[in-house]
């Protein structure tokens, strides 16, 4: 979905203009439904045991990256952004893959309970 | 002094300032929570068997305070879309719902499940005394089974003097043998009046469920406060933009009163964004 563009100033064009943001407002709506719905999927999935609790954060955490890419994407309107902000958020991509690189590697370095 | 480009678009980076300033932000906020999630991993895959607890927390609540900022997200995009058409009235409505479900989130938080926890105690069991209290933990089928040991006693602090802790316990340690206890329930079940004497000599360390409590509880209300932080933050934001002040931009320059609604909801759902992690990783796994 695309962002909505910036208002005309021509009063002929409002309407249409209006229309179509009306339309993104509906897509919106459909969004905060199918949130509330993975919201209770999540919940309902937690109580079935998948056979490991490893098993059931994984089912949960990709169920909760899909919530987040929802609401980044179309909520936050990354689904169609300007390329400076793609920019920036590669960069933070990077460092915070570093971040969870570095917890891993000090869980190799640090065998306590394995 | 005007400030430049809050509603057209710079040249160089083809965007009006805010937006690229909220996302410069976003990205540093990314780095704070990245950092406090990667360590609650470290916490939890490090932790000894039995000491990372499972359905502590309220599940029904901690679910409907999930909808209840769900909600707030598609209200303040809505708001956005509102402004965005000229609707001020339904902005202005929009706007107070999503006040309204700040609020309503922050109350329940720290009005409700805090101190529901501060009021909880738990009693971790010296290595050399758990059998002494198998009673309460069941860990002789429990091993059999090959579930993690139970090393805790919970429930309620009762009274305690200088020898022993009287506690009224919760149904896992009151039933600890009962098949139902092995899972945590949907609903919070409540505690018994099973009351148990357990000895100061044998207990590890005994407190409320506060930070010093576990590794658990220590991350829980870092995060959950920090995240709570960052809600009372945006309503102040999203309450200076519903108070008259704010129409005086609207009237002077309706787009720029929009942007910075969009610059706030960006805020928003990224808190949002934040809370769709915390809560199956703290209230359901």
């Amino acid at each position: 979905m695309n962002n909505p563009p910036d208002i005309s100033q021509d009063p002929k064009e409002y309407e249409e203009y209006a229309r179509g943001i009306q339309k993104h407002v509906r897509g919106y709506l459909m969004v905060g439904a199918l949130l509330l719905t993975f919201t209770a999927i999540t919940v309902a999935l937690s109580y079935v045991d998948f056979g490991a609790r490893k098993a059931n954060v994984a089912v949960a955490m990709l169920v909760a990256t899909l919530k987040a890419g929802l609401v980044a994407a179309i909520f936050m309107h990354l689904a169609a952004e300007k390329r400076l902000i793609y920019r920036i958020l590669i960069f933070t991509g990077f460092f915070v893959m570093g971040l969870f690189w570095l917890i891993l590697l000090a869980w190799y370095d640090y065998p306590i309970f394995r | 002094m005007e400030i430049p480009y809050t509603v057209s678009t710079r040249p160089d980076t083809g965007l009006w300032n805010a937006k690229i300033g909220i996302w410069l932000f976003l990205a540093s906020e990314v780095m704070l929570f990245g950092a406090l999630f990667s360590a609650y991993i470290f916490l939890r895959i490090d932790a000894a068997p039995g000491t990372w607890p499972h359905g502590l927390l309220n599940v029904p609540v901690g679910t409907m305070n999930t909808a209840i900022l769900i909600l707030s997200s598609v209200t303040v995009v809505l708001a956005w879309a509102a402004l965005k058409m000229r609707r001020y009235r339904a902005y202005w409505w929009y706007m107070l719902a999503t006040i309204s479900c700040g609020v309503i989130f922050l109350v329940v938080k720290l009005g409700y499940e805090w101190p529901q926890k501060f009021e909880h105690f738990g009693a971790y069991i010296k290595p050399d005394a758990l059998a002494k209290y198998e009673q309460y933990l069941g860990n002789e089928r429990r091993i059999e089974k090959g579930l993690e040991p139970r090393i805790e006693i919970t429930g309620h602090l009762h009274s305690q003097n200088t020898k022993e802790y009287e506690v009224a316990l919760d149904p896992v340690n009151a039933e600890p043998n009962n098949p139902f206890m092995d899972r945590p329930h949907f609903f919070p079940l409540p505690v018994t009046d099973k009351i148990a004497t357990i000895e100061k000599a044998d207990v590890q360390r005994a407190t409320m469920f506060l930070p010093t409590h576990s590794a658990y509880f220590a991350s829980y209300f870092t995060i959950t406060g920090l995240h709570g932080l960052h809600v009372l933050g945006g309503v102040i934001v999203f309450i200076y933009m519903w108070l008259p002040v704010s129409k005086k931009l609207y009237q002077r320059n309706p787009e720029h009163l929009a942007n910075r609604v969009e610059v706030s909801g960006l805020f928003w759902h990224f808190v949002d964004l934040v809370w769709i992690f915390v809560f199956p990783l703290f209230y359901l796994l």
